[in-house]
């Protein structure tokens, strides 16, 4: 069944690729979304009905040389379970949504386009399905770089706009940078534990938390330094502080794309990656410090940014962003549940965002700039509705100190004690606590700009403005149900007492034993450590998930009061007093540009690394292949040898007495040559 | 005369009493009415010496007391040579008669050059040398200069008398140092008398004439010159002859006297050939870029040709004369093809040799365009056709002989050389409109363009087997 779920967006995507011109464009659309219900409907039964343990289902011999042997094979647990009800749920609906939204565009026609980005849509699918079934870590690191081929060619969908080339390039190139580190960990990992296979890795990793490696001239825990170059991967692909400037510009692809890849599931593959490796983090404190720290970093400079963007899709990019911050500071702690748990209700809210997002887009002629919104509630019933759930979700609204509300209440709630308790009450509490009254006030301005108030901007678009067709809403509300109802369901699996948790995740109570084993010595940990039973581990020293439950209940109630704040902040600022803004940003010059310029990191990283290799490139390219290469190759071919010619055309001067001469020379050579050196040999 | 002896002279005999009577019977029969049937009988009597010589039995020995030898190295030029020469008479038969030089003496002289460069190839003394070398070269003079009315075969035919004269000089003068150092002209004598200690510098010297005198036959830099006047002077069939079976000749008596005579100063002279043949393969590529007739051209292309085979022989080892080998079997197969196109083209009846009159030719005759695309590229050493093989064998063997800057040079040369092949297909393919030259074919000489383009695209399968033969070959010789 997990092969079909596999395969089926697979099979989609080369039909709709390579076999649009025989099918036509409709059969195309309907065979890749058919193929994806289907997918998504297996993932529900394989979610729900979980067998006991974790299982590996072969599906062939991959690689086989020397000590490298490789299976191709699928590892079924809980965390590949709600990765493909995550990923295979939304990516149906949003190839649903896109055949509505999809319909239409000037740029490409007559030209087919829409096959085009339906095999894109599900070959990003079962990339992403690759990623999480994977059984080892170059069968990740291929859908890895799958779904990152997938987010290229997608936010280049719009090819004929520079801008849009322009951000899937950034979006490649950045990616490298955490990909680097990802391949530099995996080539790790093999070196010391000769193997990639997941259940070996983790088996291994008691180990390497007790073997140094030479890296960069300095010594390093094995077990740290691995964790840390798998998490710079992770910051690539999750859009991590300082390896995030591609997420925001990705926008540049059409708006179901950033629902499913830069929102719901590609930018989540860090979290999953932290997660699935859970056995080694937990043996990597300094890593996961480190995550810790970027994470609530980015949470709160997304936030910030945020604050300030007018894009309605910008303002939702940032707010991906500081969300998966939050995931990894769950992940950091070591609450990998609560991780996933913010992962899995974000999936449906943010998509939901998105696909709203995308109607208003739709419905308002590809108008973006919410300055130009305004009073939209009447045009865009549903959608308003969608969008009012969508943002009740992620600002958390729910009753406190109960297991009541919406998905981001109870999610984010979670993460937000955890930090507290990982963290003793440190700054990345305080930082996740200021970032969720940030994400408050940046989403209900969003609401207030688009919905209330007076239209605002081109008037003949807002009168033409219209309500997205049924194809398009459907979808919206079946995420609604997931947006509202998602974290209450899960509360207990992900967030429960111990006991639900590890049942959940198939953790055996007896895991502590096989632990204390494992510690006595390199030699002893490598012949008996077996990998840790369970999708996820969690040390038997790790007390984060009962310290949460325990927190006080100050700390359970600071989110639900940041949320309750930016929302009073966002009424007063856009509704009550809508001159506010304008006044406040006049005041405060510099820190609204800092904000609005996203803390000038796109700037930066142009002065420090983009100018510079643009310089280098630039240099190699006119000096070093232009002068120096072509120009002594140009030089030569049309300098020097022609030069020869000539001279050899003199010497053939047509005169026997010449020829003679030219004999007589070459002897008197050869023979000298002879004398000086004959003999010798 | 053992029966030895004359089971190793007997094609070279057989074939010179083939061209005694037919002489005789072509003259009773009236002015050059018999040409056809002499050409034809001559390279079936040709074709038939090679079989005799390819599948017969193979004897290995020393005849007339060590004037010839009898091995696979002279069985193997014996058959290329015999192959060659019937292939260029066959191509350039109709071609001769059509130019009003379809004299019954040219198939006959072209036998007796033969045998020269038979007794040549199989000389194991350097007097039995000299008789092939001088009756090949006399033959060959006569046929330079064929069309007597004709200043131009004339001046071929006189200039490549006297220089060649000179060359004789040059060589019998080393014979005479060799033979006062040594005190033999065997091949066997001077092994061993260089084999006692070190060669003395007379003996040296001896070798260093030899090598001059050989090098004028195989035209190497700088005993080259006469090259581009006599291919250009002589009546074309004439020069796909000189362009095709005496240079293997030459080549193959060039390792016969390196190796059976001077196989102990293999340092010593493998250094001047590396020269000569660095010097052949550089000018051969330039000064053919300024060429303007396609004859002219194709002289540089076989001085460069002669340098990339010398490299084989510089190498010094048995692989180096494999490859040599190979090289020089692959070459004679090019250049039978190339010449039986060059051969035709003509316009209003005569004959055209400018490079410029290929303009646009592909328009009218794909299919031999397309034949001479394969074998110029095959010239210039592009893969996958059989000459890049034969360019990588030698190379190879000089890397192998730890060479390699005599490799990279090659590598050099070829580029450079590859540009006035490839500006052919320019001018073939892409080139301005002009009057196109028209190439009418005979039978036999279409065969011959066809079969050379074919067999270098199958070629790359095995090389025809080429390579087994040229090893055992080059067994044979420097063992």
């Amino acid at each position: 069944m997990v092969q079909i779920i596999l395969f089926a967006p697979l099979v989609g995507a080369i039909i709709a690729g390579f076999g649009h011109r025989i099918i036509g464009d409709r059969a195309a659309q309907m065979v890749t979304t058919g193929l994806l219900f289907l997918a998504a409907f297996l993932s529900w039964i394989v979610f729900l009905w979980l067998p006991e343990g974790t299982q590996h289902i072969q599906i062939m011999r991959w690689i086989d040389s020397g000590s490298f042997q490789t299976d191709w094979s699928i590892r079924l647990d809980r965390l590949t379970s709600i990765m493909l009800v995550v990923v295979t749920t939304i990516s149906a609906l949003v190839h649903l949504y896109s055949m509505g939204y999809m319909a239409h565009d000037d740029q490409f026609e007559p030209e087919s386009y829409r096959p085009r980005f339906f095999a894109y849509l599900s070959f990003f699918t079962f990339s992403m399905l690759a990623l999480v079934t994977a059984d080892n870590l170059l069968q990740m690191f291929f859908g890895w770089e799958g779904v990152g081929v997938a987010s290229y060619l997608l936010i280049g969908f719009y090819y004929k706009k520079p801008s849009a080339n322009a951000a899937a390039i950034k979006a490649f190139v950045v990616n490298r940078v955490g990909d680097f580190g990802f391949a530099l960990g995996i080539a790790a990992i093999f070196l010391l534990t000769d193997s990639i296979r997941l259940d070996e890795v983790f088996a291994a990793a008691p180990m390497l938390a007790e073997t140094d490696v030479r890296f960069l001239w300095t010594e390093w825990n094995a077990a740290n330094l691995i964790a840390f170059l798998l998490f710079v991967g992770a910051m690539g692909k999750s859009a991590q502080l300082f390896l995030h400037t591609w997420l925001p510009d990705a926008m540049e692809g059409p708006t179901p794309v950033s629902a499913l890849i830069h929102a719901a599931t590609m930018v989540t593959a860090g979290v999953f990656l932290v997660s699935r490796m859970s056995p080694l983090m937990e043996y990597a404190p300094q890593a996961m410090g480190f995550i810790v720290a970027i994470g609530a970093a980015t949470a709160f400079v997304a936030a910030t940014i945020g604050l300030v963007q007018n894009d309605i899709k910008r303002v939702i990019a940032y707010s991906t962003m500081s969300q998966l911050g939050y995931m990894f500071v769950a992940a950091g702690v070591g609450v990998y549940s609560v991780a996933m748990f913010h992962l899995f209700t974000h999936a449906f809210f943010k998509a939901m965002l998105f696909l709203g997002a995308g109607s208003v887009i739709h419905g308002m002629h590809h108008e973006q700039d919410m300055r130009n919104y305004g009073g939209l509630k009447s045009k865009f019933p549903i959608t308003f509705w969608i969008m009012l759930i969508g943002t009740l979700a992620i600002t958390g609204v729910g009753i406190p100190l109960t297991h009541i509300g919406f998905a981001g209440f109870l999610s984010k709630d979670a993460v937000i004690e955890s930090a507290w308790a990982g963290t003793d009450g440190g700054a990345a509490f305080w930082l996740l606590v200021v970032a969720a009254l940030f994400t408050s006030f940046y989403s209900w301005r969003l609401m207030f700009l688009t919905f209330w108030g007076k239209p605002r901007g081109d008037k003949h678009t807002h009168e033409h403005a219209h309500e997205s067709p049924r194809v398009m809403t459907i979808p919206l509300g079946v995420l609604a149900l997931g947006a509202v109802f998602s974290g209450m369901v899960w509360y207990g699996s992900f967030f429960g007492s111990h006991e639900e948790v590890n049942r959940f995740f198939g953790i055996p109570e007896h895991q502590v034993e096989a632990v204390d084993e494992g510690g006595e010595g390199e030699e002893a940990a490598h012949a008996v450590a077996a990998a840790p039973e369970g999708a996820i581990f969690m040390h038997p020293d790790n007390h984060v998930l009962d310290d949460a439950h325990h927190a006080p209940t100050w700390v359970k109630v600071s989110p639900f009061v940041a949320m309750v704040i930016g929302f009073a902040t966002a009424w007063w600022f856009y509704i009550a007093n809508p001159t506010l803004p304008k006044r406040l940003a006049r005041s405060q010059p510099h820190l609204y540009r800092f904000l609005l310029n996203k803390w000038y990191f796109d700037e930066a990283y142009d002065f420090l690394f983009v100018r510079p290799a643009k310089a280098l490139g630039r240099f190699l390219w006119k000096r070093g292949d232009g002068n120096v290469i072509d120009g002594a190759i140009n030089g030569l071919a049309m300098g020097v040898v022609p030069w020869f010619t000539r001279l050899a055309g003199r010497l053939q001067s047509g005169y026997v007495f010449t020829y003679a001469f030219a004999m007589v020379i070459g002897i008197v050579v050869l023979i000298t040559i002879m004398a000086i050196t004959g003999g010798a040999n | 005369m053992t029966a030895f002896d004359l089971q190793a002279i007997l094609p070279e005999l057989l074939l010179a009493v083939f061209a005694m009577f037919a002489l005789l019977a072509a003259v009773y029969t009236g002015k050059d009415k018999a040409t056809p049937l002499v050409t034809w009988a001559t390279a079936g009597v040709m074709l038939a010496l090679a079989l005799f010589i390819g599948l017969g039995e193979a004897v290995n020995g020393r005849a007339f007391g060590g004037l010839l030898f009898e091995d696979a190295y002279g069985r193997f030029a014996q058959v290329g040579i015999l192959v060659a020469a019937a292939a260029v008479l066959l191509a350039g038969q109709d071609t001769l008669v059509r130019r009003g030089l379809g004299r019954f003496e040219y198939p006959l002289l072209i036998a007796l050059a033969t045998v020269g460069m038979m007794i040549m190839v199989s000389a194991g003394d350097l007097m039995t040398l000299y008789m092939g070398l001088e009756l090949q070269s006399l033959a060959l003079y006569v046929v330079a200069a064929m069309r007597r009315d004709g200043v131009k075969s004339t001046e071929a035919g006189m200039k490549y008398f006297i220089l060649g004269a000179l060359s004789s000089g040059l060589l019998l003068y080393g014979a005479s140092l060799t033979y006062g150092y040594a005190g033999t002209t065997g091949f066997d004598g001077i092994l061993a008398a260089a084999s006692g200690g070190e060669m003395g510098l007379g003996l040296l010297f001896g070798l260093t004439f030899v090598v001059a005198g050989l090098a004028f036959k195989v035209s190497a830099v700088p005993f080259h010159m006469w090259t581009p006047d006599v291919y250009e002077g002589a009546p074309t069939p004439v020069t796909a002859f000189f362009a095709t079976a005496p240079k293997l000749a030459a080549m193959a008596l060039f390792g016969r006297v390196l190796f059976d005579a001077f196989g102990q100063a293999v340092g010593d002279w493998s250094q001047i050939i590396a020269l000569m043949a660095v010097l052949s393969m550089f000018l051969g590529a330039v000064a053919a870029i300024g060429q303007r007739d396609i004859k002219r051209l194709m002289a540089y292309s076989s001085i460069s040709h002669m340098g990339f085979a010398l490299i084989g022989l510089a190498a010094g080892s048995q692989y180096g004369v494999q490859a040599m080998l190979v090289y020089m079997a692959i070459y004679l197969t090019m250049n039978v093809g190339t010449f039986a196109f060059i051969m035709s083209m003509e316009r209003d009846g005569k004959p055209v040799t400018e490079i410029a009159a290929l303009h646009q030719y592909a328009k009218g005759e794909p299919v031999k365009a397309l034949a001479m695309l394969v074998l110029l590229f095959s010239l210039a050493g592009v893969p996958p056709m059989v000459g890049f093989f034969g360019k990588l064998y030698v190379l190879g063997a000089a890397v192998q002989a730890d060479m390699t800057l005599l490799a990279v040079a090659g590598v050099v040369a070829s580029v450079i050389g590859a540009f006035y092949y490839l500006r052919i297909v320019y001018y073939m393919y892409f080139g301005e409109a002009e009057e196109r030259v028209e190439t009418p074919m005979s039978p036999a000489a279409w065969v011959m363009l066809m079969g050379a383009a074919a067999a270098m695209l199958l070629g790359v399968i095995n090389l025809f087997g080429v390579e087994g033969a040229a090893a055992q070959a080059a067994a044979a010789l420097v063992n």
